[in-house]
């Protein structure tokens, strides 16, 4: 049924001329140690490495220059010994053409390697392995330049059956991984036996295109010698069947929703260079530190080089017999989803596979474009199954959210849409020109979205200053008028205790006991005086919540109070001094009769302002 | 009849109370399109008065210039009126920028970080302040608090990071004048 479903299918994707014929003349060369090294920090996706060295500093081959940050993140490590001139802003290749952070290293010219450490990695740990090759500064060397430790982490989240080498290299001009594949097939294979090992995965696929038959032939014979059970497909030679989710389809049939990564249908994607980079970290110990990198095109010996990270594209074109006259300009990546390097001084990075020297009749300039006619060819050749001619009308229209409805984060980007268009419109750049606005206003979201909660909880936070503000201020009034309460009440305890008092001494004086017996009833007096005001206290909250006569009305009544207070007071006094021979006695008591006045004359005044103050 | 009538009136009277919409929801929208500068360039203390404002009908959709034309657009759609060019009483649309402290400068009078709506200043009392960039919603409002005059405005710089592709171009080309003469004597 599915056959005859397909047979109705337009053929998706593209076949351009492969021009892979020039490089693959001669074998892999190894570049000349260059005069500089410039390696960028930002050679991968995600975040930037930390710069472990300082200018100055003396390094080593494969020693840690920057180690992974964050999450998502890889190492940076030397690829010769030799002197740090430089950390700074140089320019890398991006297509912005903008410059970013580089440590600049000066080879010595010595290449002494640091103590290289292979791991046993058939009877280690695989989370200690997973761990020390996020410091391998491995990553997808396909492109993508995704860490490789991370894809290796997925195993706990999803169980992985199947492991897909890419090695379809489907775009024109590139030969990088068909000359590895011939050449380098023993640690290829040996690489695949580590990833699948670190997966747990039951098997392995090697996906080649049909266009690639030495290759082919290599990897079949290396896998028989190691006696793996490693399966080679070969794939119709079609462009863009080396995107992943393609070849995933093509080599074991299981179509990826959109919505879902590859991992979670069991399937992880590698790439043939990854591989090799991971066999020589486990087994011989050495970082990411080179590349295969093909430079072809308009060169005079167009070939594939092992370079070292970092070296600038000068050195290597001069190792590829020179660019020749009419070269326009240069391009990293292939002709369909590479991009125009801004200057020719740019180094060799680890998303580097190839470098086309560019000249007008290579890759003539566009023809203008003219109105799109809405043939659909577009539709019918994208492999994603996308509607380019509708993409197109929104993204031209910055009608963004009509994009994103359309599923335009699923294009991949790769030029088919562009290829097929009879009106040579470049459809590839509006959906780059969207995508990128659109993060960019998703971003903007985020931050406004940010600002919204930060303030709203500023203005909460100011509210509840305030609140608590008054709420203070309210218990402290009322705080001074329960003390006021208190203090009312408590004036006729002292008066009462000086009662006591007085007759205490005046049973000493009169008695003239011994001075225990006199000390125990003082005592007793005092407690029969606290008693009383306790009782006094209860009646009058029992009688009523505070007393009715507790804030004085008004300033007359109160200096009433007030000239009745002294008065009593003068009066107890002068019998305390007829009565009372003990001056100590007499002027405890003044003093305690003062204070109580201080007292009452505070609350008093209190009383009166927060009465005035509401 | 009536006992269906009475059915369906219970039903929608339940419902109104049930699931009632706490707030407004047309503030929220409007909330939504409106850059979260907090700068009071419209005229109001903040996006959400404004918001609420528009929502009310008391101001008017092109005061925000952080906003820019897409905001005034997105506002014009949103309420349903006709799209007006942003008022130029309430300043100009600037590339976005965050603001800087010198701190050299800085005496540490926390005056700023009393004018920061959106609690982007780090400092205390006689200690020098700073500002957490990624925080910072470049809405001026800390530069006329200061009384040293140590803070200032920088523009976003492009790093690879946040750059852009641009909108598809196709050159113009000068052609020779001798060209178009030789297409003349052709045609």
């Amino acid at each position: 049924m599915n056959a005859f479903l397909n047979f109705f299918q337009p053929k998706r994707g593209v076949h351009p001329p492969e021009h892979k014929a020039e490089s693959t003349q001669l074998p892999i060369a190894t570049l000349p140690l260059p005069e500089k090294l410039v390696l960028p920090l930002r050679q991968h996706i995600g975040h930037f490495p930390k710069v472990l060295v300082q200018v100055g500093d003396h390094v080593l081959k494969g020693q840690l220059l920057a180690e992974a940050e964050g999450t998502v993140s890889a190492a940076i490590h030397a690829p010769t010994s030799g002197q740090i001139t430089a950390i700074s802003d140089a320019v890398i290749p991006h297509p912005s053409g903008l410059p970013d952070l580089c440590i600049t290293l000066l080879p010595d010219g010595k290449d002494t390697w640091i103590e290289r450490k292979p791991q046993d990695w058939q009877h280690t740990d695989k989370h200690e392995l997973v761990a020390s090759l996020r410091n391998s500064g491995i990553v997808g060397m396909g492109g993508a330049t995704f860490p490789t430790y991370i894809k290796l982490c997925a195993e706990s989240k999803c169980q992985i059956h199947t492991l897909i080498i890419n090695a379809a290299e489907c775009e024109p001009y590139i030969t990088c991984d068909d000359m590895l594949m011939r050449e380098r097939a023993d640690e290829i294979v040996q690489g695949i036996a580590i990833a699948q090992h670190l997966l747990g995965a039951q098997k392995s696929i090697i996906g080649i295109e049909d266009n690639k038959p030495q290759a082919t032939k290599a990897m079949e014979t290396a896998v028989q010698k190691s006696a793996m059970q490693t399966a080679i497909v070969t794939v119709p030679t079609q462009y863009p069947s080396g995107d992943a989710r393609q070849l995933i389809k093509l080599v074991a049939n299981i179509e990826v929703p959109h919505d879902k990564r590859a991992t979670q249908m069991g399937v992880q994607v590698f790439n043939v260079a990854t591989v090799r980079a991971l066999y020589r970290f486990f087994c011989l110990g050495e970082p990411a530190i080179s590349r295969v990198v093909t430079v072809t095109g308009n060169v005079n010996q167009p070939q594939n080089f092992e370079v070292l990270f970092g070296t600038p594209l000068p050195e290597l074109l001069k190792a590829a017999g020179g660019e020749k006259p009419n070269t326009t300009h240069f391009i990293m990546g292939g002709p369909m989803m590479g991009f125009d390097l801004p200057t020719n001084e740019v180094p060799i990075t680890k998303a580097a596979n190839c470098i086309i020297a560019a000249s007008p009749a290579l890759f003539a300039p566009p023809p203008p474009a003219m109105p799109c006619i809405r043939c659909a060819r577009c539709a019918d050749a994208c492999p994603i199954q996308l509607q380019p001619q509708e993409l197109y009308w929104f993204a031209k229209s910055d009608n963004f959210e009509k994009a994103r409805d359309y599923n335009l984060f699923d294009c991949i980007e790769c030029g088919v849409c562009s290829y097929v268009c009879p009106s040579n419109i470049p459809l590839v750049q509006y959906y780059r020109y969207a995508k990128s606005e659109m993060i960019a206003q998703d971003k903007a979201k985020e931050a406004a979205d940010l600002a919204r909660e930060r303030n709203e909880f500023r203005l909460a936070r100011i509210e509840r200053e305030k609140q608590e503000r008054a709420q203070k201020h309210a218990e402290r009034a009322l705080g001074a008028k329960q003390d006021s309460a208190k203090q009312e009440n408590s004036t006729e305890a002292p008066r009462e205790k000086n009662d006591a008092l007085e007759a205490n001494n005046h049973a000493a004086s009169s008695d003239a006991t011994t001075k225990t017996q006199a000390d125990d009833a003082k005592k007793a007096a005092i407690a029969a005086a606290i008693e009383r005001a306790k009782a006094a206290k209860l009646a009058a909250q029992q009688a009523g919540d505070a007393p009715k006569n507790m804030t004085p009305t008004n300033p007359a009544v109160q200096q009433e109070i007030a000239e009745i207070d002294a008065r009593r007071q003068h009066v107890g006094l002068e019998k305390a001094v007829e009565t009372n021979p003990n001056i100590d006695a007499e002027k405890q008591a003044k003093i305690a009769a003062a204070i109580e006045r201080a007292k009452v004359m505070k609350a008093a005044k209190e009383a009166e302002k927060l009465e005035k103050e509401p | 009849m009536l006992g269906l009538a009475l059915v369906l009136g219970l039903g929608l009277g339940y419902a109104a109370l049930k699931f009632k919409v706490e707030g407004d929801p047309l503030v929220a929208r409007i909330d939504a399109i409106l850059p979260q500068t907090q700068c009071g360039q419209c005229g109001y203390p903040g996006c959400k008065p404004y918001a609420t404002a528009i929502a009310a009908g008391e101001a008017d959709i092109n005061q925000c210039p952080p906003g820019g034309d897409a905001g005034v657009h997105a506002l014009a759609d949103l309420m349903g009126v006709e799209y007006k060019p942003l008022n130029a009483e309430h300043g100009a649309p600037k590339p976005k920028s965050v603001a800087f402290i010198d701190e050299n400068t800085c005496i540490g009078c926390t005056l700023c970080i009393q004018a920061c709506p959106v609690d982007a200043i780090l400092g205390a009392a006689k200690h020098m302040h700073t500002i957490i960039s990624s925080e910072c919603t470049g809405c001026e409002l800390c530069l006329p608090p200061c009384p040293v005059d140590c803070i200032t405005m920088h523009p976003i710089a492009v790093t690879p990071d946040n750059w852009k592709w641009k909108y598809p171009i196709i050159p113009i080309r000068a052609v020779p004048l001798s060209d178009v003469k030789l297409k003349e004597a052709v045609n």
